[in-house]
Protein backbone atom coordinates (compact mmCIF):
# COMPACT_ATOMS: atom_id res chain seq x y z
CA UNK A 1 0.00 0.00 0.00
CA UNK A 2 2.82 2.40 0.57
CA UNK A 3 3.24 1.96 -3.47
CA UNK A 4 0.42 4.60 -3.87
CA UNK A 5 2.59 7.50 -2.37
CA UNK A 6 5.62 8.18 -5.21
CA UNK A 7 6.76 10.64 -2.54
CA UNK A 8 6.54 10.45 1.15
CA UNK A 9 8.54 12.30 4.03
CA UNK A 10 8.68 12.11 7.78
CA UNK A 11 9.21 14.35 9.93
CA UNK A 12 10.87 16.88 7.36
CA UNK A 13 11.92 19.68 9.38
CA UNK A 14 14.96 22.41 7.92
CA UNK A 15 16.25 25.09 10.27
CA UNK A 16 18.58 28.10 9.38
CA UNK A 17 20.65 29.44 12.30
CA UNK A 18 17.78 28.53 14.72
CA UNK A 19 15.16 29.90 12.93
CA UNK A 20 13.06 26.93 11.57
CA UNK A 21 11.29 27.05 8.07
CA UNK A 22 10.59 23.51 7.98
CA UNK A 23 9.00 22.10 10.76
CA UNK A 24 8.01 18.49 10.90
CA UNK A 25 6.19 17.87 7.18
CA UNK A 26 4.59 14.95 6.95
CA UNK A 27 4.21 14.62 3.13
CA UNK A 28 2.45 11.71 1.18
CA UNK A 29 2.23 12.37 -2.48
CA UNK A 30 -0.22 10.09 -4.59
CA UNK A 31 1.24 8.52 -7.55
CA UNK A 32 -0.77 10.00 -10.56
CA UNK A 33 -2.08 12.96 -8.57
CA UNK A 34 -1.45 16.76 -8.89
CA UNK A 35 -0.82 18.04 -5.17
CA UNK A 36 -0.85 21.70 -4.42
CA UNK A 37 1.46 23.06 -1.82
CA UNK A 38 -0.24 26.86 -0.56
CA UNK A 39 0.70 28.89 2.25
CA UNK A 40 1.40 32.47 2.65
CA UNK A 41 4.87 33.95 1.70
CA UNK A 42 7.35 32.53 3.70
CA UNK A 43 5.28 29.78 4.78
CA UNK A 44 8.63 27.60 3.34
CA UNK A 45 6.86 26.01 0.37
CA UNK A 46 9.89 26.65 -1.57
CA UNK A 47 12.42 25.25 1.49
CA UNK A 48 10.26 22.19 1.25
CA UNK A 49 10.96 21.76 -2.80
CA UNK A 50 15.10 22.04 -1.91
CA UNK A 51 14.97 19.75 1.14
CA UNK A 52 12.81 16.81 -1.18
CA UNK A 53 14.77 17.20 -4.10
CA UNK A 54 18.32 17.43 -2.36
CA UNK A 55 19.18 20.49 -3.14
CA UNK A 56 19.63 21.72 1.02
CA UNK A 57 20.65 19.72 3.62
CA UNK A 58 17.81 18.27 5.58
CA UNK A 59 18.02 19.27 9.50
CA UNK A 60 16.01 16.37 10.48
CA UNK A 61 13.43 13.64 8.70
CA UNK A 62 13.63 10.79 5.75
CA UNK A 63 12.37 11.25 2.20
CA UNK A 64 11.49 8.28 0.52
CA UNK A 65 10.84 8.05 -3.52
CA UNK A 66 9.04 5.52 -4.73
CA UNK A 67 10.03 3.72 -1.19
CA UNK A 68 13.26 4.21 -1.28
CA UNK A 69 15.05 6.76 1.23
CA UNK A 70 16.66 9.26 -0.78
CA UNK A 71 17.73 11.50 2.22
CA UNK A 72 21.16 11.25 1.37
CA UNK A 73 21.29 11.21 -2.45
CA UNK A 74 23.08 13.96 -4.18
CA UNK A 75 20.43 16.33 -5.97
CA UNK A 76 21.71 15.48 -9.58
CA UNK A 77 21.06 11.31 -8.63
CA UNK A 78 17.74 12.60 -8.01
CA UNK A 79 16.81 13.53 -11.66
CA UNK A 80 18.30 10.36 -12.43
CA UNK A 81 15.69 8.84 -10.57
CA UNK A 82 13.00 10.63 -12.35
CA UNK A 83 12.09 13.70 -10.16
CA UNK A 84 12.89 16.72 -12.10
CA UNK A 85 12.04 20.47 -10.23
CA UNK A 86 11.29 23.66 -11.66
CA UNK A 87 12.38 26.86 -9.73
CA UNK A 88 10.31 29.56 -8.27
CA UNK A 89 12.71 32.07 -10.44
CA UNK A 90 12.38 31.40 -14.02
CA UNK A 91 15.44 28.77 -14.51
CA UNK A 92 16.28 29.04 -18.56
CA UNK A 93 19.82 28.73 -20.15
CA UNK A 94 20.04 32.29 -21.23
CA UNK A 95 22.65 32.09 -23.95
CA UNK A 96 21.62 28.86 -25.27
CA UNK A 97 18.55 29.28 -27.44
CA UNK A 98 14.90 27.69 -27.04
CA UNK A 99 15.83 24.50 -29.14
CA UNK A 100 18.98 24.05 -27.11
CA UNK A 101 17.51 24.57 -23.45
CA UNK A 102 15.58 21.18 -24.41
CA UNK A 103 18.20 19.61 -26.08
CA UNK A 104 20.74 19.85 -22.80
CA UNK A 105 17.63 18.05 -20.97
CA UNK A 106 17.45 15.57 -23.53
CA UNK A 107 20.98 15.01 -24.62
CA UNK A 108 22.08 12.94 -21.45
CA UNK A 109 20.62 9.72 -22.70
CA UNK A 110 22.52 10.22 -25.72
CA UNK A 111 25.70 9.09 -23.65
CA UNK A 112 27.82 11.70 -25.29
CA UNK A 113 28.15 14.43 -22.98
CA UNK A 114 31.34 14.11 -21.70
CA UNK A 115 32.75 13.73 -25.12
CA UNK A 116 33.86 17.09 -25.77
CA UNK A 117 35.94 16.17 -29.14
CA UNK A 118 32.72 15.35 -31.63
CA UNK A 119 30.96 17.89 -33.19
CA UNK A 120 27.38 19.58 -31.53
CA UNK A 121 26.25 18.73 -34.98
CA UNK A 122 25.49 15.07 -33.38
CA UNK A 123 22.97 16.40 -30.97
CA UNK A 124 21.01 16.94 -34.42
CA UNK A 125 19.20 13.96 -34.26
CA UNK A 126 17.38 15.44 -31.04
CA UNK A 127 16.47 17.95 -32.72
CA UNK A 128 12.56 16.45 -34.04
CA UNK A 129 12.08 15.67 -30.29
CA UNK A 130 12.71 19.06 -28.98
CA UNK A 131 10.52 20.58 -31.65
CA UNK A 132 7.85 18.78 -30.48
CA UNK A 133 8.17 19.66 -27.00
CA UNK A 134 8.32 23.36 -27.54
CA UNK A 135 4.91 23.02 -29.70
CA UNK A 136 3.50 21.48 -27.33
CA UNK A 137 4.41 24.25 -24.46
CA UNK A 138 3.86 26.69 -27.76
CA UNK A 139 7.18 28.30 -28.10
CA UNK A 140 8.10 26.51 -31.37
CA UNK A 141 8.46 29.91 -32.73
CA UNK A 142 10.88 30.94 -30.51
CA UNK A 143 13.11 27.70 -31.66
CA UNK A 144 16.15 29.81 -32.48
CA UNK A 145 16.11 32.64 -30.12
CA UNK A 146 18.17 32.82 -27.53
CA UNK A 147 16.19 31.98 -23.80
CA UNK A 148 17.31 35.05 -22.39
CA UNK A 149 15.07 36.95 -24.69
CA UNK A 150 12.05 35.50 -24.04
CA UNK A 151 9.33 37.29 -22.06
CA UNK A 152 8.37 35.74 -18.68
CA UNK A 153 5.50 33.66 -19.61
CA UNK A 154 7.57 32.40 -22.57
CA UNK A 155 10.58 31.49 -20.11
CA UNK A 156 8.28 29.70 -17.94
CA UNK A 157 7.12 27.64 -20.57
CA UNK A 158 10.54 26.95 -22.14
CA UNK A 159 11.23 25.69 -18.57
CA UNK A 160 8.56 23.48 -18.79
CA UNK A 161 9.16 21.71 -21.59
CA UNK A 162 12.66 21.73 -20.40
CA UNK A 163 11.49 19.86 -17.46
CA UNK A 164 9.20 17.31 -19.65
CA UNK A 165 11.98 16.51 -21.89
CA UNK A 166 13.36 14.32 -18.95
CA UNK A 167 10.14 12.47 -18.85
CA UNK A 168 10.41 12.65 -15.28
CA UNK A 169 7.78 10.10 -13.46
CA UNK A 170 7.74 13.35 -10.55
CA UNK A 171 7.33 16.91 -11.27
CA UNK A 172 7.88 19.92 -8.81
CA UNK A 173 6.94 22.83 -9.81
CA UNK A 174 7.60 25.66 -8.00
CA UNK A 175 5.24 28.82 -8.95
CA UNK A 176 4.90 27.59 -12.73
CA UNK A 177 2.72 30.59 -13.36
CA UNK A 178 3.85 33.67 -11.59
CA UNK A 179 3.98 36.86 -13.43
CA UNK A 180 1.99 35.24 -16.75
CA UNK A 181 -1.07 36.44 -18.02
CA UNK A 182 -4.24 35.04 -18.12
CA UNK A 183 -3.90 33.26 -21.76
CA UNK A 184 -0.56 31.91 -20.71
CA UNK A 185 -1.80 30.78 -17.23
CA UNK A 186 -4.84 28.91 -18.75
CA UNK A 187 -2.74 27.35 -21.35
CA UNK A 188 -0.31 26.21 -18.91
CA UNK A 189 -2.93 24.42 -16.59
CA UNK A 190 -4.53 23.12 -19.19
CA UNK A 191 -0.85 21.82 -20.13
CA UNK A 192 -0.25 20.92 -16.28
CA UNK A 193 -3.70 18.61 -16.46
CA UNK A 194 -2.59 16.86 -19.75
CA UNK A 195 0.97 15.89 -18.80
CA UNK A 196 -0.42 14.79 -15.62
CA UNK A 197 -2.11 11.83 -17.23
CA UNK A 198 0.93 9.30 -16.55
CA UNK A 199 2.91 11.57 -14.16
CA UNK A 200 2.42 13.25 -10.74
CA UNK A 201 3.08 16.68 -9.88
CA UNK A 202 3.44 18.61 -6.84
CA UNK A 203 2.96 22.03 -6.94
CA UNK A 204 3.61 25.54 -5.21
CA UNK A 205 0.63 27.83 -6.88
CA UNK A 206 -0.81 31.24 -5.45
CA UNK A 207 -3.40 31.52 -8.15
CA UNK A 208 -5.97 29.58 -6.33
CA UNK A 209 -8.46 29.10 -8.88
CA UNK A 210 -5.64 27.61 -10.95
CA UNK A 211 -5.09 25.23 -7.47
CA UNK A 212 -8.64 24.97 -7.14
CA UNK A 213 -9.12 23.57 -10.30
CA UNK A 214 -6.06 21.28 -11.14
CA UNK A 215 -5.55 19.78 -7.79
CA UNK A 216 -6.41 16.21 -6.43
CA UNK A 217 -4.89 17.38 -2.80
CA UNK A 218 -4.18 20.29 -1.53
CA UNK A 219 -1.63 20.62 1.42
CA UNK A 220 -1.71 24.21 3.50
CA UNK A 221 1.89 24.96 5.09
CA UNK A 222 2.16 28.00 7.43
CA UNK A 223 5.17 29.00 9.26
CA UNK A 224 6.91 25.47 8.43
CA UNK A 225 3.97 23.66 9.60
CA UNK A 226 1.08 21.45 8.01
CA UNK A 227 -1.92 23.78 8.68
CA UNK A 228 -4.25 21.14 6.78
CA UNK A 229 -4.52 18.59 4.33
CA UNK A 230 -7.40 17.45 1.78
CA UNK A 231 -9.24 18.19 -1.44
CA UNK A 232 -10.23 22.09 -2.07
CA UNK A 233 -13.30 21.50 -0.85
CA UNK A 234 -12.53 20.16 2.64
CA UNK A 235 -9.53 22.74 2.45
CA UNK A 236 -11.60 25.93 1.27
CA UNK A 237 -14.60 25.14 3.89
CA UNK A 238 -11.61 24.82 7.36
CA UNK A 239 -11.85 28.23 9.53
CA UNK A 240 -8.31 27.96 10.62
CA UNK A 241 -7.22 28.28 6.93
CA UNK A 242 -9.52 30.64 5.51
CA UNK A 243 -8.16 33.04 9.19
CA UNK A 244 -5.02 32.25 8.67
CA UNK A 245 -4.16 32.59 5.27
CA UNK A 246 -6.98 33.06 2.33
CA UNK A 247 -8.99 35.36 4.01
CA UNK A 248 -12.01 36.42 2.42
CA UNK A 249 -10.76 34.63 -0.99
CA UNK A 250 -11.42 31.00 -0.37
CA UNK A 251 -14.95 29.83 0.36
CA UNK A 252 -16.37 32.11 -2.76
CA UNK A 253 -14.81 29.97 -5.38
CA UNK A 254 -15.63 26.38 -4.51
CA UNK B 1 0.51 28.74 -35.00
CA UNK B 2 3.50 27.45 -34.89
CA UNK B 3 5.12 25.04 -36.99
CA UNK B 4 4.94 27.26 -40.32
CA UNK B 5 7.55 29.93 -38.69
CA UNK B 6 10.58 27.20 -38.34
CA UNK B 7 11.45 26.95 -41.94
CA UNK B 8 12.89 30.62 -41.50
CA UNK B 9 15.73 29.19 -39.13
CA UNK B 10 17.43 26.87 -42.25
CA UNK B 11 17.87 29.66 -44.52
CA UNK B 12 21.58 30.49 -42.58
CA UNK B 13 23.47 27.65 -42.28
CA UNK B 14 24.87 26.94 -45.52
CA UNK B 15 26.19 30.04 -46.18
CA UNK B 16 27.04 30.53 -42.56
CA UNK B 17 29.61 27.76 -43.20
CA UNK B 18 31.19 29.05 -46.36
CA UNK B 19 31.21 32.90 -44.91
CA UNK B 20 32.94 31.14 -42.09
CA UNK B 21 35.17 29.66 -43.53
CA UNK B 22 36.66 32.62 -45.65
CA UNK B 23 36.60 34.55 -42.37
CA UNK B 24 39.13 31.49 -41.12
CA UNK B 25 41.11 31.10 -44.10
CA UNK B 26 41.82 34.88 -44.21
CA UNK B 27 43.40 34.85 -40.21
CA UNK B 28 44.93 31.76 -41.14
CA UNK B 29 46.60 33.79 -44.41
CA UNK B 30 47.39 36.48 -42.31
CA UNK B 31 49.03 34.49 -39.66
CA UNK B 32 51.08 33.15 -42.23
CA UNK B 33 52.69 36.05 -44.12
CA UNK B 34 52.54 38.28 -40.74
CA UNK B 35 56.34 37.09 -39.93
CA UNK B 36 57.79 38.87 -43.21
CA UNK B 37 55.80 42.00 -42.05
CA UNK B 38 55.98 42.25 -38.27
CA UNK B 39 59.07 41.00 -36.46
CA UNK B 40 58.52 37.58 -35.21
CA UNK B 41 59.25 37.45 -31.59
CA UNK B 42 56.73 39.60 -31.23
CA UNK B 43 54.50 37.78 -32.80
CA UNK B 44 55.35 34.48 -31.24
CA UNK B 45 55.20 36.29 -27.88
CA UNK B 46 51.63 37.46 -28.76
CA UNK B 47 50.64 34.12 -30.01
CA UNK B 48 52.14 32.35 -26.68
CA UNK B 49 49.68 34.59 -24.61
CA UNK B 50 47.22 34.14 -27.26
CA UNK B 51 47.19 30.19 -26.55
CA UNK B 52 47.07 30.97 -22.74
CA UNK B 53 44.32 33.55 -22.76
CA UNK B 54 42.23 30.77 -25.07
CA UNK B 55 42.77 27.97 -22.82
CA UNK B 56 41.77 30.86 -19.63
CA UNK B 57 38.72 31.77 -21.44
CA UNK B 58 37.04 28.12 -21.45
CA UNK B 59 37.02 28.35 -17.99
CA UNK B 60 35.92 31.74 -17.56
CA UNK B 61 34.04 32.29 -20.73
CA UNK B 62 32.14 28.96 -20.93
CA UNK B 63 32.21 27.42 -17.39
CA UNK B 64 31.97 30.99 -15.41
CA UNK B 65 34.66 30.07 -13.41
CA UNK B 66 37.43 32.89 -12.64
CA UNK B 67 40.81 31.36 -12.00
CA UNK B 68 43.12 33.66 -10.67
CA UNK B 69 46.15 30.87 -10.52
CA UNK B 70 46.82 30.03 -14.16
CA UNK B 71 49.96 31.23 -14.05
CA UNK B 72 51.46 27.89 -12.42
CA UNK B 73 50.23 25.97 -15.10
CA UNK B 74 52.11 28.67 -17.64
CA UNK B 75 55.05 28.88 -15.64
CA UNK B 76 55.63 25.39 -14.42
CA UNK B 77 54.80 23.93 -17.79
CA UNK B 78 57.51 26.57 -19.23
CA UNK B 79 60.45 24.83 -16.44
CA UNK B 80 59.21 21.19 -17.16
CA UNK B 81 59.79 21.93 -21.23
CA UNK B 82 62.68 23.88 -20.33
CA UNK B 83 64.36 21.79 -18.40
CA UNK B 84 63.21 18.59 -20.93
CA UNK B 85 64.92 20.21 -23.90
CA UNK B 86 68.14 21.57 -21.94
CA UNK B 87 68.95 18.74 -19.50
CA UNK B 88 67.65 15.52 -21.36
CA UNK B 89 67.68 16.81 -24.68
CA UNK B 90 64.30 15.96 -25.71
CA UNK B 91 63.30 16.97 -29.03
CA UNK B 92 60.77 20.31 -28.79
CA UNK B 93 57.46 18.35 -29.69
CA UNK B 94 58.23 15.78 -27.04
CA UNK B 95 59.12 18.72 -24.78
CA UNK B 96 56.23 20.70 -25.06
CA UNK B 97 53.74 17.45 -24.75
CA UNK B 98 54.92 16.88 -21.56
CA UNK B 99 54.98 20.53 -20.48
CA UNK B 100 51.13 19.93 -21.13
CA UNK B 101 51.00 16.81 -19.57
CA UNK B 102 52.48 18.09 -16.32
CA UNK B 103 49.76 21.15 -17.01
CA UNK B 104 46.68 18.27 -17.39
CA UNK B 105 48.22 16.70 -13.89
CA UNK B 106 48.75 19.43 -11.88
CA UNK B 107 44.93 21.05 -13.03
CA UNK B 108 43.41 17.80 -11.82
CA UNK B 109 44.67 18.23 -8.82
CA UNK B 110 44.27 21.89 -8.67
CA UNK B 111 40.56 21.71 -10.09
CA UNK B 112 39.81 19.06 -7.57
CA UNK B 113 40.66 21.46 -4.60
CA UNK B 114 38.96 24.50 -6.21
CA UNK B 115 35.90 23.66 -8.18
CA UNK B 116 33.59 22.66 -5.17
CA UNK B 117 33.85 26.05 -4.41
CA UNK B 118 31.76 29.37 -5.93
CA UNK B 119 33.00 32.60 -7.23
CA UNK B 120 35.21 34.45 -5.07
CA UNK B 121 35.85 31.10 -2.73
CA UNK B 122 37.44 29.53 -6.26
CA UNK B 123 39.01 32.50 -7.48
CA UNK B 124 41.50 32.34 -4.33
CA UNK B 125 41.62 28.66 -3.42
CA UNK B 126 43.72 29.06 -7.11
CA UNK B 127 45.32 32.09 -5.98
CA UNK B 128 46.65 30.86 -2.88
CA UNK B 129 47.76 27.01 -5.11
CA UNK B 130 49.90 29.16 -7.33
CA UNK B 131 51.04 31.48 -4.86
CA UNK B 132 52.20 27.65 -3.58
CA UNK B 133 53.69 26.63 -6.97
CA UNK B 134 55.40 29.52 -7.17
CA UNK B 135 57.40 29.68 -3.62
CA UNK B 136 58.62 25.96 -5.20
CA UNK B 137 59.63 27.18 -8.26
CA UNK B 138 61.14 30.06 -6.18
CA UNK B 139 62.97 27.04 -3.89
CA UNK B 140 63.58 24.03 -6.62
CA UNK B 141 66.73 23.26 -7.36
CA UNK B 142 66.43 22.87 -10.96
CA UNK B 143 64.59 25.65 -11.54
CA UNK B 144 67.76 28.20 -10.79
CA UNK B 145 66.04 30.38 -8.60
CA UNK B 146 65.88 34.05 -9.96
CA UNK B 147 68.05 33.39 -13.00
CA UNK B 148 65.39 30.70 -14.33
CA UNK B 149 66.67 28.07 -16.88
CA UNK B 150 68.67 29.98 -19.48
CA UNK B 151 69.64 28.91 -22.71
CA UNK B 152 67.29 26.52 -23.44
CA UNK B 153 67.88 24.92 -27.10
CA UNK B 154 65.08 25.22 -29.17
CA UNK B 155 66.36 22.04 -30.78
CA UNK B 156 65.33 20.13 -33.99
CA UNK B 157 61.44 19.15 -34.71
CA UNK B 158 60.58 15.83 -34.75
CA UNK B 159 64.66 15.67 -35.18
CA UNK B 160 64.75 17.35 -38.40
CA UNK B 161 63.60 20.71 -38.56
CA UNK B 162 65.36 23.32 -37.21
CA UNK B 163 63.81 26.00 -34.87
CA UNK B 164 66.89 28.05 -33.90
CA UNK B 165 65.88 29.48 -37.80
CA UNK B 166 63.31 32.47 -36.53
CA UNK B 167 60.65 31.37 -39.66
CA UNK B 168 60.64 27.64 -38.59
CA UNK B 169 59.98 28.57 -35.02
CA UNK B 170 57.27 30.96 -36.08
CA UNK B 171 55.45 28.19 -38.32
CA UNK B 172 56.01 25.66 -35.51
CA UNK B 173 54.55 28.43 -32.64
CA UNK B 174 51.46 29.06 -35.32
CA UNK B 175 51.06 25.56 -36.05
CA UNK B 176 50.76 25.05 -32.12
CA UNK B 177 48.37 27.79 -31.73
CA UNK B 178 46.27 27.24 -34.91
CA UNK B 179 45.73 23.26 -33.70
CA UNK B 180 44.82 24.28 -30.02
CA UNK B 181 42.50 27.07 -30.56
CA UNK B 182 40.53 24.87 -33.66
CA UNK B 183 41.18 22.13 -30.47
CA UNK B 184 39.13 24.93 -27.94
CA UNK B 185 36.53 26.01 -30.75
CA UNK B 186 35.10 21.93 -31.04
CA UNK B 187 35.20 21.85 -27.22
CA UNK B 188 33.26 25.14 -27.03
CA UNK B 189 30.97 23.30 -29.90
CA UNK B 190 30.29 19.53 -28.32
CA UNK B 191 27.95 18.08 -26.55
CA UNK B 192 30.32 18.39 -23.50
CA UNK B 193 30.74 22.16 -24.19
CA UNK B 194 26.50 22.90 -24.40
CA UNK B 195 26.24 21.16 -20.89
CA UNK B 196 29.10 23.82 -20.00
CA UNK B 197 27.35 26.54 -21.46
CA UNK B 198 24.12 25.32 -19.45
CA UNK B 199 26.31 25.13 -16.14
CA UNK B 200 27.58 28.70 -16.54
CA UNK B 201 24.10 30.04 -17.62
CA UNK B 202 22.27 28.52 -14.42
CA UNK B 203 24.14 25.65 -12.23
CA UNK B 204 20.89 24.55 -10.18
CA UNK B 205 19.33 24.15 -13.31
CA UNK B 206 21.92 21.91 -14.88
CA UNK B 207 21.75 19.77 -11.51
CA UNK B 208 18.27 19.09 -11.66
CA UNK B 209 18.36 18.22 -15.14
CA UNK B 210 20.62 15.44 -13.53
CA UNK B 211 23.74 16.87 -14.61
CA UNK B 212 26.77 15.90 -12.03
CA UNK B 213 28.00 19.33 -13.14
CA UNK B 214 31.56 18.86 -10.44
CA UNK B 215 32.57 16.42 -12.99
CA UNK B 216 32.09 18.79 -16.01
CA UNK B 217 33.76 21.53 -14.70
CA UNK B 218 36.91 19.56 -13.99
CA UNK B 219 37.70 18.07 -17.57
CA UNK B 220 37.17 22.13 -18.55
CA UNK B 221 39.75 23.05 -15.77
CA UNK B 222 41.97 19.90 -16.77
CA UNK B 223 41.68 21.08 -20.46
CA UNK B 224 42.49 24.24 -19.71
CA UNK B 225 45.08 23.76 -17.35
CA UNK B 226 46.85 21.49 -20.09
CA UNK B 227 46.42 24.38 -22.95
CA UNK B 228 47.85 27.30 -20.65
CA UNK B 229 50.81 24.50 -20.14
CA UNK B 230 51.20 24.51 -23.85
CA UNK B 231 51.38 27.89 -24.01
CA UNK B 232 54.08 28.35 -21.17
CA UNK B 233 55.89 25.44 -22.75
CA UNK B 234 55.87 26.56 -26.37
CA UNK B 235 56.79 30.06 -24.68
CA UNK B 236 59.89 28.91 -22.88
CA UNK B 237 61.05 27.71 -26.32
CA UNK B 238 60.66 30.83 -28.28
CA UNK B 239 62.71 32.56 -25.90
CA UNK B 240 65.13 30.08 -24.78
CA UNK B 241 63.67 30.69 -20.86
CA UNK B 242 61.69 29.90 -18.09
CA UNK B 243 61.91 32.24 -15.03
CA UNK B 244 60.29 33.03 -12.18
CA UNK B 245 57.78 36.11 -14.38
CA UNK B 246 55.73 33.12 -15.33
CA UNK B 247 54.94 31.23 -12.52
CA UNK B 248 54.10 35.06 -11.20
CA UNK B 249 50.71 36.17 -9.88
CA UNK B 250 51.14 39.11 -12.27
CA UNK B 251 50.99 36.31 -14.77
CA UNK B 252 47.97 35.13 -13.85
CA UNK B 253 46.12 39.10 -13.33
CA UNK B 254 47.81 39.25 -17.45
CA UNK B 255 45.64 36.42 -18.41
CA UNK B 256 42.76 37.43 -16.78
CA UNK B 257 43.43 41.09 -18.40
CA UNK B 258 43.98 40.03 -21.87
CA UNK B 259 40.92 37.74 -22.15
CA UNK B 260 38.57 40.28 -20.28
CA UNK B 261 40.24 43.05 -22.95
CA UNK B 262 39.67 41.17 -26.13
CA UNK B 263 36.06 39.41 -25.41
CA UNK B 264 35.24 36.68 -23.07
CA UNK B 265 33.36 33.89 -24.22
CA UNK B 266 34.71 34.52 -27.78
CA UNK B 267 36.88 32.23 -30.16
CA UNK B 268 39.26 34.97 -30.99
CA UNK B 269 38.67 37.13 -28.38
CA UNK B 270 41.40 36.24 -26.60
CA UNK B 271 44.13 36.41 -29.00
CA UNK B 272 42.49 40.28 -30.00
CA UNK B 273 43.21 41.12 -26.24
CA UNK B 274 46.57 39.43 -25.79
CA UNK B 275 47.87 41.26 -28.97
CA UNK B 276 46.94 44.82 -27.32
CA UNK B 277 48.37 43.91 -24.17
CA UNK B 278 51.59 42.57 -25.26
CA UNK B 279 51.80 45.61 -27.80
CA UNK B 280 51.43 47.94 -25.08
CA UNK B 281 53.75 46.34 -22.63
CA UNK B 282 56.65 46.58 -26.09
CA UNK B 283 55.81 49.97 -27.50
CA UNK B 284 55.50 51.54 -24.28
CA UNK B 285 58.08 49.55 -22.30
CA UNK B 286 60.48 52.48 -22.40
CA UNK B 287 58.17 53.62 -19.76
CA UNK B 288 59.47 51.52 -17.14
CA UNK B 289 56.63 50.68 -14.85
CA UNK B 290 54.27 53.45 -16.21
CA UNK B 291 53.24 50.62 -18.29
CA UNK B 292 51.20 49.04 -15.32
CA UNK B 293 49.50 52.32 -15.17
CA UNK B 294 48.30 52.37 -18.76
CA UNK B 295 47.53 49.43 -19.18
CA UNK B 296 45.07 49.95 -15.98
CA UNK B 297 43.98 53.54 -17.94
CA UNK B 298 43.36 51.26 -21.30
CA UNK B 299 41.48 48.43 -19.07
CA UNK B 300 39.21 50.78 -17.02
CA UNK B 301 38.52 52.69 -20.34
CA UNK B 302 37.91 49.42 -22.15
CA UNK B 303 35.55 48.02 -19.51
CA UNK B 304 33.37 51.69 -19.14
CA UNK B 305 32.98 51.73 -22.87
CA UNK B 306 32.60 47.92 -24.51
CA UNK B 307 32.27 45.59 -21.78
CA UNK B 308 31.89 43.11 -24.23
CA UNK B 309 35.66 43.33 -24.98
CA UNK B 310 37.08 44.07 -28.43
CA UNK B 311 35.52 41.00 -30.24
CA UNK B 312 32.61 40.97 -28.12
CA UNK B 313 31.90 44.35 -29.79
CA UNK B 314 32.22 43.18 -32.76
CA UNK B 315 30.43 40.20 -32.55
CA UNK B 316 26.99 40.79 -33.55
CA UNK B 317 28.01 42.70 -36.51
CA UNK B 318 30.00 39.67 -37.70
CA UNK B 319 27.08 36.89 -37.00
CA UNK B 320 24.55 38.94 -39.16
CA UNK B 321 26.77 38.07 -41.79
CA UNK B 322 27.39 34.36 -40.79
CA UNK B 323 30.57 34.38 -39.07
CA UNK B 324 31.11 33.01 -35.49
CA UNK B 325 34.46 35.07 -33.75
N1 LIG C 1 18.96 29.80 2.65
C1 LIG C 1 18.22 30.35 3.62
N2 LIG C 1 18.80 30.87 4.73
C2 LIG C 1 18.05 31.42 5.70
N3 LIG C 1 16.72 31.51 5.67
C3 LIG C 1 16.09 31.01 4.61
C4 LIG C 1 16.79 30.41 3.52
N4 LIG C 1 15.90 30.02 2.58
C5 LIG C 1 14.68 30.35 3.08
N5 LIG C 1 14.78 30.94 4.28
C6 LIG C 1 13.67 31.42 5.11
O1 LIG C 1 12.79 30.35 5.28
C7 LIG C 1 11.45 30.80 5.22
C8 LIG C 1 10.71 30.02 4.18
O2 LIG C 1 11.15 30.42 2.90
P1 LIG C 1 10.58 29.78 1.57
O3 LIG C 1 11.34 30.40 0.45
O4 LIG C 1 10.59 28.34 1.68
O5 LIG C 1 9.11 30.34 1.56
P2 LIG C 1 7.97 30.14 0.48
O6 LIG C 1 6.85 29.46 1.16
O7 LIG C 1 8.49 29.52 -0.73
O8 LIG C 1 7.57 31.66 0.22
P3 LIG C 1 7.16 32.39 -1.15
O9 LIG C 1 5.70 32.20 -1.32
O10 LIG C 1 7.50 33.82 -0.86
O11 LIG C 1 7.98 31.81 -2.24
C9 LIG C 1 11.50 32.28 4.95
O12 LIG C 1 11.32 32.97 6.16
C10 LIG C 1 12.89 32.50 4.41
O13 LIG C 1 13.35 33.78 4.77
MG1 LIG D 1 8.75 30.05 -2.66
Amino acid sequence: MADDYIVETKNLTKEFKGFVAVSDVNLKVKRHTIHALIGPNGAGKTTCFNLITKFLPLSRGTILLNGRDITNTAPADIAQLGMVRSFQISAVFGHLTALENVRVALQRKLGTSFHFWKSDTSLAELNDRAEQLLEDVGVLEYRDIPAGELSYGRKRALEIATTLALEPEMLLLDEPMAGMGTEDVARTAELIRRVSKDRTILMVEHNLSVVADLSDTITVLKLGKVLAEGPYSEISQNPEVIEAYMGHGVGSHA
Amino acid sequence: MTTNSVTSSATGPNKGVSRQAIFVGILLAVGLIAPFAVYPVFLMKGLCFALFAAAFNLLLGYVGLLSFGHAMFFGWSAYITAHAAKEWGLTPEIAVLLGTFCAAGMGAVVGWLAIRRQGIYFAMITLALAQLMYFVALQAPFTHGEDGIQGVPRGHLFGVIDLSDTLNMYYFVFGVFALALFFLYRVVNSPFGQVLKAIRDNEPRAISLGYQVDRYKLIAFIISAALSGTAGSVKSLVFQLASLTDVHWHASGEVVLMTLLGGVGTIFGPTAGAYLVVTIQNYFATLGSWVTIIQGVIFVICVLAFRAGIVGVLRPFLKKRGIEA
